[in-house]
């Protein structure tokens, strides 16, 4: 940001006698308000797809009153939970039923800042880009299991509970789902990882097409993101027709606004992440946006990543109206017993074909025996 | 194995599930104590909804009791009124005209068809999977547009008489009936490529809540939920009444074809399966159905004569007994109900013994419990 601060001070005369570090905080503040709108405007307009989709998948309309189609449902929603009385049970312990929505909003709102949206649309380029989103997504579960239990309700205690174990089982194959995009690249930053999968191969040079470990990989992390976002069919932390609604069951008004707003942050940065590591991020198929104006080429990549994590968006739309819920015992198992080891295999597998083949993958080899 | 000293004590957490549950499938209460997430205890706590149907029986005539059994069980509205109907007219011996016979099995078995999909629908919504619910209501209007068409009513019918039905059927309805069971036949196996045979669903189901055939009967299941542990055992064929033996039909038994046998999966195969049946019978029927009258010459002031009887049909809850004592007045002098859903409540401590919390969900939806049939 530094940098960013002190270009732009070159470049703006006007800014000369502003100290560096007012410069640096004004940039750092209009970037989040820019993700922050980014992310609101998401979750709106998402949790108005979502129930479209649902629509059309459920034989029956969807939303159709607000605004032309429905289209101005999400905006009446969000009115709605802000007017809405703001109830603590009685018996709750106040502060730390008030803190809880925080720790979600923020979990899931500050793994925005390291999405490679463009060529330069990124917030922050961390060097330790997807291990901030493994460690920030971890706030979740704090505050998951702060809302069952300060909710002083035995359900929302069980969908606590239900989550922390969940959240904490899937993060592993997780993690190790998004290793092998890390070990091609070299880099722990997330543009870097993007980069990497640039170049002439045009499709082929993502790493959904590296070779066939890092195939799999896509799928095992797909799978495992959804748990760890209580995505159906593994949301058993609010598994409505079990837990009544689960950790957030007391919650009414805006804090459960927060609740559900993180949930869909969460599904945009699940679709992130799989676009930036394997589906080749912003890049455009045999192009470099690089070459390009710099508004320009930022435009396009922006246009171009989105479409893609819309796209897995979609997906995950698709599966949570199609799939029923796995048991509790069932979905441990399926961590532990399944996930995690083949993950690790596959990491092993990666890790083998880089050393062996130097780091070239199947379309790059094929693409060097033509020259 | 002696207990840790050093571990930190727990306890069994007791939970309340209901009476306002959404996979209670109504005002059922039942009392959980669970360990973690096993439940050591399930007791259910029934009468939320006891309407004293028995004792308004007995106040009222055998006419004006006709539209409480719409409320005995309100997803299958038909099939009570019409075994209200069957047993006065067994205890009066009233010969009723064959065309209401048809009528009656007619609207009946599309009566069960729609029953069941709303526990197909309600099961596969318990175990999270919302979209068959949705598949299953779209199906159920237009059974209910056919029940509009016949009586003008969409839930609770009031269609059967003692003697006959209210009303001969309107012109276009059979043919509209045989159009539906077109329409609906190829839609049974679209539900078992979509849900039924999910790998997720049947894992869910599958082993769990066994109930053995010999259990089973011990316990007195009636319907699916017996049939769903391998018994053969279906009224219309066994203890035929009305113009069902007329009818070529197969009872559905559970297989075990996905576990043990008369586990939740079977269960819920058997109400698929009986759906299929019921498309059959009712093809039957349209295709049988004489002219004639549709009721009975039936006295304004009705006197049936002195005596006590006990009818018992096929609803899709199972066995519906009903016992009436006659002393030759208006009302009748006691009037008792036997249901399907009350008689598998008693089940249900003894089945859901060390389950976790989500099977108790699975074990509520395979019984396809009522409670306006567990309370009366």
């Amino acid at each position: 940001m530094e940098a960013a601060a002190l270009s732009l001070m070159n470049a703006v005369p006007l800014l000369a006698g502003v100290p560096l570090w007012a410069v640096t905080l004004l940039l750092i503040v209009a970037a989040a308000a820019v993700i922050l709108v980014f992310a609101l405007t998401f979750e709106g307009v998402g949790s108005l797809v979502l129930r479209k989709v649902a629509g059309d998948i459920q034989a029956r309309i969807g939303p159709n009153r607000v605004g032309p189609n429905g289209i101005l449902q999400f905006l009446a929603d969000g009115v709605k939970l802000v007017l809405k009385e703001d109830i603590i049970p009685a018996n709750a312990d106040r502060l730390l039923f008030k803190l809880a929505p925080y720790f979600v909003f923020v979990g899931s709102f500050a793994a925005f800042v390291v999405v490679p949206f463009g060529v330069g649309l990124i917030a922050a380029d961390l060097n330790i880009g997807i291990y901030y989103v493994m460690a920030v997504t971890s706030l979740v579960v704090i505050g998951v299991l702060l809302a069952g239990w300060a909710s002083n309700n035995k359900w929302a205690l069980l969908g606590g509970m239900r989550a922390a174990a969940q959240i904490v089982s899937y993060e592993i194959p997780v993690g190790m789902a998004l290793i092998p995009a890390v070990l091609i690249a070299g880099s722990l930053s997330l543009q870097d990882i993007v980069r990497s999968q640039g170049g002439l191969l045009g499709i082929f040079g993502w790493n959904l097409f590296h070779n066939p470990f890092t195939f799999f990989s896509f799928f095992l992390y797909f799978t495992a993101a959804q748990a760890e976002t209580n995505q159906t069919p593994f949301d058993l932390p609010e598994a409505e027709s079990e837990l009544v609604s689960g950790y957030n069951v007391e919650y009414s008004g805006i804090r459960f606004g927060l609740f559900f707003l993180a949930e869909f942050g969460d599904m945009f940065i699940v679709a992130a992440l799989a676009t930036a590591c394997f589906l080749g991020g912003w890049n455009v198929p045999f192009f470099h946006v690089g070459t390009l104006p710099w508004i320009w080429g930022n435009l396009l990549s922006l246009g171009v990543f989105l479409a893609k994590a819309f796209t897995m968006v979609l997906i995950m739309m698709w599966v949570r109206w199609t799939l029923p819920r796995l048991r509790v015992d069932q979905l441990m198992r399926m961590s532990w017993k399944y996930l995690v080891p083949l993950t690790f295999v596959n990491l092993l597998g990666v890790s083998l074909w880089l050393l062996v083949f130097k780091g070239k993958g199947i379309p790059g080899m094929i693409a060097s025996l033509f020259g | 194995m002696t207990a840790r000293t050093d571990a930190l004590p727990t306890q069994e957490m007791t939970i309340n599930m209901g009476p306002q549950h959404p996979s209670t499938h109504g005002v059922l209460r039942v009392i959980l104590t669970t360990d973690g997430e096993v439940v050591t205890r399930a007791v259910p706590d029934v009468g939320y909804l006891h309407r004293g149907l028995e004792k308004i029986g007995e106040r009222v005539t055998y006419a004006q009791f006709m539209p409480f059994t719409d409320r005995l069980d309100y997803l299958a509205a038909m099939n009570c009124n019409c075994a209200w109907a069957w047993a006065v007219e067994k205890l009066a011996k009233i010969e009723v005209p064959e065309r209401a016979e048809y009528l009656r099995v007619i609207v009946c078995e599309l009566n069960r068809i729609s029953s069941h999909l709303i526990a197909f629908g309600s099961y596969t919504a318990d175990m999270g999977a919302f979209t068959p619910f949705l598949y299953a209501i779209r199906e159920r209007e237009r059974v209910n547009d056919l029940f509009e068409m016949i009586c003008g009513n969409r839930l609770t019918y009031n269609y059967a008489r003692v003697g006959g039905v209210s009303g001969d059927a309107p012109p276009g309805f059979l043919e509209k009936t045989k159009e539906f069971l077109d329409y609906f036949e190829p839609k049974l196996d679209e539900y078992n490529n979509l849900i039924s045979y999910n790998k997720i669903f049947v894992h869910r189901l599958a082993n769990v809540a066994v109930i053995p055939a010999e259990e089973a009967v011990a316990y007195g299941l009636t319907g699916p939920n017996l049939r769903g542990s391998g018994v053969p055992f279906d009224l219309r064929k066994d203890e035929p009444y009305s113009v069902y033996p007329k009818f070529d039909f197969k009872v559905c038994v559970g297989t075990g074809e996905r576990g043990k046998l008369g586990d939740c999966f079977d269960r819920y195969m058997v109400r698929i399966n009986e759906m299929r049946e019921s498309v059959k019978i009712v093809r039957q029927a349209v295709a049988q159905i004489p002219d004639g009258p549709v009721l009975a010459k039936v006295p304004r002031v009705f006197k049936p004569p002195v005596g006590e009887v006990y009818f018992r049909s096929e609803c899709p809850r199972g066995e519906t007994g009903i016992y009436l004592i006659s002393d030759g007045s208006v009302n009748p002098y006691r009037l008792k109900i036997r249901t399907g859903s009350f008689v598998t409540m008693n089940l249900f401590e003894k089945v859901t013994r060390g389950l976790m919390i989500a099977d108790i969900v699975a074990v509520i939806g395979s019984f396809d419990i009522i409670l306006p049939e567990i309370d009366r």
